[in-house]
This record gives structure tokens, C-alpha cells and sequence, in this order.
């Protein structure tokens, strides 16, 4: 898969503060959520990719373009929906909208065409054609989705797309961003610390911590291997059951009298642990997948004991 | 993306010249000025003394028979004015000035500081749009439309006496239409620089026009004061429209009161300019670091 991202010891420096430090990876997802807590980078990571702030080292590759080299062209590439409120005073929705789509290349017929159909898509509707600082902070996100996508671009940076959004806005903010990644035609980054939001949207996860990458997984992944992992609390002792199910291929863990842990191989199902406790006569009291959440995930490449595996 | 079909479909089809991409910004600005009648008043009330009055002046001169239709004596009229530099520095250059002034006090705060309060150039710098581009895109707004209200109609003034006077005025008087021309630009690209720079800086309307006011109107007089004080006409340096005079003067050929000489008003000016322009590529960022 071509990849979407290429970071070759990326590195940002404001003064004295190094703020990324020597990032380097490849990233291919439809959907890469960019987590990390509060001043761990992820937004700086963007304004680079943006060629808002210039790396003190190395590089990096949209689409196999250069950003030292080809920032306008990759600026042509992608849409971005900025963190803070952003708009300009005085302007409708749908002006500003065009405004933006005309800068982007657009000729003003076209741009006037999609700022409207951008504006209906985001479902601001007649609201469209009401000046920006009259909207509420979700028309307000909306309307700043609707600046991003309206020229169509290849690829959609969002930096907290659902910051201060009340449930329903979220809700509907979700919907969108599932609805432009399963499109297929636009690759995502989305950049939140709401682990729900990337959870929702996301099949890749890139973790920053200090300015540095601590985790990058595949989400899909994870949730497939994650079906593997059982957790089994029977009624009584469990170490017949446990050497039963040991027999059947699985690696077992007893963790109480009463609780087993395993991972089943490829060739066990779960109705086969069933049929061994009918045939242990043990009562099974409740049975868990040990989602590996990614909350796990992160709080794991945060360094924080968290009980897990 | 049809409204109907609320699909997200990426664009496909040509785009517009990149060259030219900064006129848009130029564009959408002036739909926002004309859209003020007062503004569209004022600038007609110049258009009213440059396109019709000072041309009826200049040539009622060279047709007296006409004025005899209204009774009035031919030699009244004749001898009021003299076609010469002076007529066009202070009938045409000086008002032109003022009222470019006045111009860039209702135009220039407004251009940036809507764009930068709300956080806006993200939106803007986020596409290919550079930031000299959107200075460009800007700066465009104010030099287009102050270049109506000074060179452009005294270039036309200077062409229509010459046609009535004849070539030998013309080759006489060349000198009038460069002062114009290099007077009337001095003076915008300073209108031009120091008012966006301050819509830059200041980042609200009224705070920014205020402080335009105060740099030309109320720092010449505190440069009087000082030459009052010290006797001595050096503190006329801070006074950006009077360095713009000494050197409009010089080329008008009208000669000059100030002893501020020449080459220090335009080093005057030039510092003033890369002051402004430096603290405008400074806030023209899309976000600023604070540098630890």
C-alpha cells in the first residue's frame, strides 16, 4: 500500500524547546488518529505537514511529495479543519466557504456550486447564508469541515474535530468522518485526545508522547487479535477445566480459584470451550473477550500501570 | 457532492492560474468597501473635482468664446490660473493626498485585522496560498484603489492640458507628470504598508484607525513642537507626510520651506516602510511561537 505519510527524522524546534524529536515512520491508513496528551506534539505535527512551522531536521512525504520542497503543491492535496475557532468576521458560511474553495483553484462558478453543496453535506442548510460569528461552536465546526472538504481534497487533516461539540453535534461530526473515510476517496488524519472520537473514526493509531512516537498500531488488528484473548470465571475451582482446555491447544493462565485467562488458537472456537465444560460438568458464569481497549493501548504507551495484560 | 446526493466526491476539474490567485483576496475586499454608500459618495465627490471640475477649469481657458455665451468677460477668467507645476501640486497633488489618506483610514484597518482576530489565516495558509500572496492579495486592495484617486486622474490632468496647450508645454512640463507619478506612489505604498502593517498589529478596526490617525496627524504636530522646542526642523523626520512632501515638492520643482534635506526624508521614509513591513511578515503567520 502506498503510504500516506512519511516521516524521516522529523524534527520541530521553537527556540530552545524541541517540540518533535526525530520522528520516522511510514503510515498507509484510510484513517490515522493522531493521540498523545497535551503538548505532546500532535498539532505542531500537522502546522509541519502544513509547512506552518518549518522542521529544524529531517523531513517528511505526503503522498511521496516532499514538504521542504513541494509545499504547495501538498497544501493543494489536502483539506485542514484548524483546533481553535477560525473564520473572518463579517463573512457568510458560504461566502467564506467559496472564498476558500477560489484560493484553493477552484473557478469561482465551480467553487460558488461546492461551497453550497459542502455547506448542505456538513447539514448547515439554510444556515448557510448567516454570518459566521452569529453560529454556535458546532455550526461553527461544522462550517469549519465544510471550508476543508469543499474542494476536495485527497487527504483531511482534523485537529479536534469535536471539541466542545454537545452529543448530538458529536454524534453527527462522527457520522461525517466515518461517512468521508469509508467514501474511500480521502485519507484522514485526525488529531484528538478524546480516545472514543479515534476509536469511532480510525483503523490506525499514531501515539506521541514528549515529541516522540510511542505506539503506532493498527486498531483492526489489535480488535482481531484481541478476539483471542478469553476471560472465564467459572462457579467452582477450575484446575480440571483449566487442564481440559490446556489439552485443546490454549495457553492458560489461572488467575483465582474461580478465573482462567487464555488465548485460543486458530483452530479453537469458543463453543469448544462450551463443550468441554459440559463435559467437565463446570458451570461457566461469564465469559469475556479481553478487548485490548485502546485506551489500554495508549495508557500502555503512556508508561502507566493500568492492570491489563 | 450534489446537494441531493450528500456524497463526498473530490474535485476533478481545471484549475484557475496560480498567479493570479492573489486577486481573489483583492476581489472579495472590494465587494465588502463598495458595499458602503458613504464611501462610494466620498470617492465620487473626488471623482466629481478631478474629472469634471479641474478639467472645466483647465480648459475653459482655451475656449473664452464659450464663456461669452454667459456674459462673462473673457479676461476675468484668463489670467486666474497658470497652467504650471504649482497649479498642479496644489490644486490637484495636495487634495489628492488628503483624500487618499482619508481613503486608506476607511479601507486599510479593516483588510487584516478581520482575518487575524478570528484566527483566520489558518484557513487562508492552509491551501497553496502563500503568505506573501496574501500580503500581495491585500496590499493589491489598497494600491489599485488609492492609484484611482492620485496618479491615474492627474495623469489624466496633466494629458488633457497638454493636449490643450500643445507639445511645447508638454516637453516643457514633463516633469509635472513624473511628480505625479513618483509623488502619488511614495505615498501610497506608505498608506499602503503602514495601515495594513497596523490592522496587522493591532488587530481591531477602530483601535487600528486610530492609531493611523495618529501617526499622521497627530506625530507631525509633536514634531513641531519639538522644532519649536529645540529649535531646529529635524523633528519633522517623524512626520511621514511632510518627508513625502519635501520630496513631491522637489520633483514638482516647487521648491521646498523645510530644512529637512531631501536625502533624509526618503531615509525617513524607507525606515518607516521596512519597520512596517517587518512587523507585518511578523504577524502575518498562521500561528505565532512564542520562542522559549
Amino acid at each position: 500500500m502506498n503510504s500516506v505519510i512519511e516521516l524521516e527524522n522529523l524534527g520541530v524546534r521553537f527556540g530552545s524547546l524541541q517540540v518533535l524529536k526525530g520522528l520516522t515512520g511510514s503510515f498507509s491508513g484510510r484513517s490515522i488518529g493522531l493521540l498523545g496528551p497535551n503538548g505532546a506534539g500532535k498539532t505542531t505535527l500537522l502546522h509541519c505537514l502544513l509547512g506552518f512551522h518549518p522542521p529544524s531536521e529531517g523531513t517528511a512525504r505526503i503522498f511521496g511529495r516532499d514538504i521542504l520542497t513541494d509545499g504547495s503543491e501538498i497544501r493543494g492535496l489536502i483539506g485542514y479543519m484548524p483546533e481553535r475557532d477560525s473564520f473572518v468576521a463579517g463573512m457568510s458560511a458560504v461566502r467564506l466557504t467559496r472564498l476558500m474553495a477560489e484560493l484553493s483553484g477552484l473557478p469561482p462558478r465551480e467553487a460558488l456550486e461546492r461551497a453550497h453543496e459542502a455547506l448542505f453535506y456538513v447539514g448547515l442548510n439554510e444556515a448557510r447564508y448567516r454570518k459566521l460569528e452569529t453560529y454556535s461552536l458546532g455550526m461553527k465546526q461544522m462550517a469549519k469541515l465544510a471550508q476543508a472538504i469543499v474542494h476536495g481534497p485527497r487527504l483531511l487533516l482534523l485537529d479536534e474535530p469535536t471539541n466542545g461539540l454537545d452529543p448530538p453535534h458529536r454524534n453527527r461530526m462522527i457520522k461525517l468522518i466515518q461517512e468521508i473515510r469509508d467514501s474511500g476517496k480521502a485519507n484522514l488524519i485526525i488529531s484528538s485526545h478524546l480516545l472514543r472520537d479515534v476509536e469511532e473514526c480510525c483503523d490506525e493509531v499514531l501515539i506521541l508522547k514528549d515529541g516522540e512516537i510511542a505506539t503506532y498500531c493498527n486498531l483492526e488488528e489489535e480488535r482481531r487479535a484481541n478476539l483471542r484473548f478469553i476471560e472465564i470465571e467459572t462457579q467452582r475451582g477450575n484446575a480440571t477445566f483449566a487442564e481440559a482446555v490446556g489439552n485443546l491447544g490454549c495457553e492458560v493462565a489461572v488467575l483465582s480459584d474461580r478465573k482462567i485467562k487464555m488465548v485460543l488458537p486458530e483452530n479453537v472456537r469458543v463453543r469448544d470451550l462450551f463443550q468441554v465444560a459440559v463435559e467437565q460438568n463446570m458451570q461457566i458464569r461469564r465469559l469475556d473477550y479481553k478487548r485490548d481497549s485502546l485506551q489500554d493501548i495508549f495508557l500502555k504507551a503512556m508508561g502507566v500501570s493500568h492492570g491489563g495484560l | 457532492m450534489a446537494v441531493f446526493e450528500r456524497h463526498y466526491t473530490p474535485y476533478e476539474g481545471t484549475l484557475t492560474p496560480r498567479k493570479t490567485r492573489f486577486l481573489i483576496l483583492s476581489a472579495y475586499s472590494y465587494r465588502e468597501i463598495l458595499s458602503s454608500k458613504l464611501f462610494i459618495v466620498f470617492l465620487a465627490a473626488w471623482g466629481l473635482w478631478t474629472l469634471l471640475i479641474l478639467p472645466i477649469l483647465i480648459y475653459l481657458p482655451h475656449n473664452l468664446g464659450f464663456l461669452d455665451n454667459f456674459g462673462v468677460a473673457p479676461e476675468a477668467v484668463k489670467n486666474i490660473f497658470k497652467y504650471d507645476a504649482k497649479f498642479f501640486f496644489w490644486w490637484f497633488m495636495y487634495p489628492s493626498m488628503w483624500v487618499a489618506f482619508l481613503s486608506a483610514l476607511i479601507v486599510g484597518p479593516a483588510l487584516v485585522s478581520a482575518d487575524l482576530r478570528n484566527n483566520g489565516l489558518p484557513l487562508y495558509l492552509a491551501r497553496p496560498f502563500g503568505r506573501w500572496e496574501y500580503m500581495l492579495g491585500k496590499s493589491a486592495v489598497m494600491l489599485i484603489l488609492l492609484s484611482a484617486i492620485t496618479w491615474i486622474p492627474g495623469l489624466f490632468l496633466f494629458a488633457f492640458q497638454s493636449y490643450m496647450e500643445g507639445w511645447d508645454w508638454f516637453s516643457s512640463h514633463l516633469r509635472i507628470a513624473v511628480g505625479i507619478s513618483f509623488t502619488s506612489w511614495i505615498w501610497i505604498v506608505q498608506l499602503c504598508v503602514i495601515s495594513l502593517a497596523l490592522s496587522a498589529y493591532l488587530k481591531w478596526k477602530p483601535v487600528a484607525r486610530l492609531a493611523l490617525v495618529l501617526i499622521f496627524i497627530v506625530l507631525p504636530r509633536i514634531g513641531d513642537v519639538l522644532n519649536l522646542l529645540l529649535s531646529t526642523s529635524w523633528g519633522s523626520v517623524i512626520d511621514q507626510r511632510e518627508m513625502t512632501l519635501i520630496i513631491g515638492r522637489g520633483l514638482f520643482g516647487v521648491g521646498s520651506p523645510s530644512t529637512v534635506p531631501t536625502p533624509v526624508a526618503w531615509l525617513s521614509l524607507i525606515v518607516f516602510c521596512a519597520a512596517c513591513v517587518g512587523l507585518m511578515a511578523k504577524k502575518v503567520r498562521a500561528y505565532e511561537v512564542e520562542k522559549s
